[in-house]
């Protein structure tokens, strides 16, 4: 049996413990499709696979159980999945049927956002399509999540880039009937950014995460919603050296700096990646050029919207597994 | 006298009203819905027809537009104070019937409530020309029906929207006017006669309802939050706050503000006191003012049915049932 591994592994295909059997990767960016994809999936799981689907932390599908001669076939069959999920949002594919095109950039994920949230700031499926029709195919590995609020459920501060939606509350005091749901919630579940004062509330803008708790608790609509933006986190990651959390690079930017942000690191990571090694997170290519290097290649050509800050330095937490003194 | 209006004649007619009068209507601001991608339906100035939102009922009531939600009644400094200017232009509202009902329930507490009339509210109200929506449907929360709010008479004009023209029925005031941008056509306003929902309000309550287990329920179920009451067109009570400028303490102004007998601190009293502190008992309160002691004094029920307070409550509280069940459990009693 000839399998060329580096081939199949682009292509969405793991090696996996089983001699001569595979398991197909299916990208959901921003984990919402429509159900009619599903039949082909169960399809191919039935017939090819073993009956069975893996709903990956990315929320994507994995298919069980593949023969690896039945690749070619298989890729012929998720035409339309391409088709749909990619190439609709603007992915350049240049061949359907050729199966993914690439698979180191991994499926861009997104919390259910304002589809269905009441939290949410946005449509994080809709940014997330963006984002994929940016950044896919790419075989550099990096991982972006989108969360439509600073709760983050889909946990971009374990990712690469994770992108909140922030929004700005704009505050009409003849509306204001001072019942202080939002000073009090904002205590309790948020940063403490308003205050009481002369039977009005006050916000302080830089404590104010632009989560939206605000608009949400007034009763009176005193609290509406401004303009809509985004923090972005970087560089949180899992893994077997040093997993750590992401920080804040960005805050209220807006939707193009966003995506400039993002593309311009993939000019960052092709310039600075070791070559020499079979693959390196761009997590580690930071650590090795520091931050100030990726600040400002991340920000070449960007012109940041008025509103927007940028992190002057950074001081990622997290640790190293074999300095673990404390394991006795 | 009826007429009828196209809606560019319609438009012009506004137009010209505009001169002498803001004009306020349910109006779709876009994206101040509270959550995010989503339309606030309320009241706000408008200018032609198209503005104008037949289709939906405003999450806010009317009322704002004659009581201010926070409202400077004067201003002092160490020895002396004054009112601000009064410059109120004269207004038009476009409302249902039921909402004519509940300003008229606004009135009798600010007007015909002891001696002595507000002269805030007075100096707005005297002002206000109701421009009648009719509302043959309704919405899936309204009750009207039952509350006897479903019919008005007191307007100055009524309209019905068709789908390329406007019905008028107006008051002599506004015959010229309507004269000038359209013609004279028979109009009958219509009503709406059947709601979805209907109520059936507590002719006695008994004193055992004051105990009953159907206010605990509320305890949990509800939230405090107040969207009830700030969304209630009939819903009058405010609070007073003395500000002391922060640049200068010796001078500030007196504002009244809405308060809410849902929301804590509504009952506060000096030495640290409150009442109701349970929130089934606030819910008791307030039904019984709506549906029952303000009849008592004032020989109408205070709530029209309009059904916004179903609406907005983020835990599904829906009055109209809280009116079924007092009246049944007072029946019982």
């Amino acid at each position: 049996m000839d399998v060329n591994t580096k081939k199949i592994i682009k292509n969405a295909w793991r090696v996996t413990k089983e001699r001569g059997v595979t398991c197909l990767r299916i990208r959901v960016p921003g984990g919402h499709l429509e159900v009619k994809y599903l039949d082909l999936l169960k399809e191919i799981a039935e017939k090819y696979g073993n009956g069975t689907v893996h709903l990956t932390t990315r929320q994507g599908f994995e298919i069980p159980g593949i023969q690896m001669n039945k690749i070619d076939e298989i890729n012929q069959m998720l035409a339309p999945v391409i088709q749909g999920l990619e190439m609709e949002l603007g992915v350049p594919v240049t061949d359907e049927t050729a199966g993914y095109p690439a698979a180191g950039t991994r499926n861009v994920a997104a919390c259910i956002g304002n589809r269905v949230c009441p939290f949410a700031n946005f449509d994080t499926t809709k940014l997330a399509g963006k984002v994929e029709a940016l950044i896919y195919p790419n075989d550099f590995h990096v991982k972006i999540a989108i969360s439509g609020c600073p709760n983050d459920c889909i946990k971009g501060h374990l990712h690469d880039i994770g992108v909140m939606g922030m929004v700005e509350p704009v505050y009409n005091q003849q509306r204001c009937i001072g019942c202080q749901a939002c000073v009090k919630n904002c205590r309790q579940v948020s940063t403490g950014a308003l205050s009481f004062v002369n039977y009005k509330v006050r916000r302080d803008p830089l404590r104010c995460t632009g989560c939206g708790e605000c608009v949400l608790k007034c009763p009176a609509a005193a609290w509406t919603r401004g303009k809509q933006s985004y923090r972005l986190v970087i560089m949180g990651r899992t893994g077997k050296k040093n997993p750590r959390l992401a920080r804040p690079f960005l805050e209220w930017a807006d939707e193009t700096v966003v995506l400039q942000v993002i593309k311009n690191m993939y000019a960052y990571i092709d310039r600075h990646i070791d070559r020499s090694l079979p693959k390196e997170h761009v997590g580690y290519i930071v650590d090795r050029t520091g931050y100030p290097v990726f600040r400002e290649e991340a920000l070449a050509g960007v012109t940041l919207n008025p509103e927007a800050r940028v992190a002057a330095w950074m001081d990622w937490s997290g640790y190293r597994y074999e300095r673990t003194s404390n394991m006795v | 006298m009826g007429f009828a209006l196209t809606t560019e004649q319609f438009d012009a007619f506004l137009a010209g009203l505009a001169r002498d009068y803001d004009i306020y209507a349910p109006k779709r601001l876009a994206g101040k819905g509270a959550f995010s991608g989503t339309d606030l339906i309320a009241y706000a100035p408008v200018q032609s027809l198209a503005e104008i939102v037949f289709d939906r009922k405003t999450f806010y009531s009317p009322k704002e537009i004659l009581l201010p939600i926070s409202q400077t009644l004067f201003y002092f400094t160490e020895e002396a104070y004054r009112e601000p200017q009064q410059q109120q232009r004269p207004v038009i509202i476009f409302l249902r019937p039921c909402d004519v009902h509940a300003v008229k329930r606004l009135d009798q507490i600010y007007l015909h409530n002891g001696d002595q009339a507000d002269p805030y509210y007075r100096e707005r109200r005297e002002k206000v020309k109701f421009f009648v929506m009719e509302c043959t449907e309704g919405f899936d929360s309204c009750f009207c029906v039952s509350m006897g709010t479903n019919r008005t008479g007191e307007y100055a004009v009524f309209l019905r929207l068709e789908a390329d023209r406007v019905l008028c029925d107006a008051r002599p005031e506004f015959t010229p006017a309507l004269a000038a941008y359209g013609r004279e056509a028979p109009f009958t306003p219509a009503f709406i006669e059947q709601n979805k929902i209907s109520v059936k309000t507590p002719e006695k309550i008994a004193p055992a309802v004051y105990g009953h287990p159907l206010w605990s329920e509320y305890d949990s179920r509800c939230i405090a939050c107040g969207r009830c009451n700030v969304c209630c067109p009939t819903c009058t009570c405010f609070t007073m706050q003395d500000i002391f400028y922060e640049d200068n303490p010796r001078c500030g102004e007196r504002r009244r503000v809405w308060a809410g007998c849902m929301i804590d601190g509504f009952t506060d009293l000096a030495g640290g006191h409150s009442f109701r502190n349970k929130y089934g008992e606030r819910m008791r309160f307030k039904a019984l003012h709506k549906v029952y002691d303000f009849k008592k004094r004032f020989g109408d029920h205070m709530c029209v049915g309009c059904g916004r307070c179903d609406d907005v409550c983020p835990e599904y509280i829906s009055f109209s049932r809280i009116i079924n069940r007092l009246a049944e459990v007072s029946d019982d009693e």
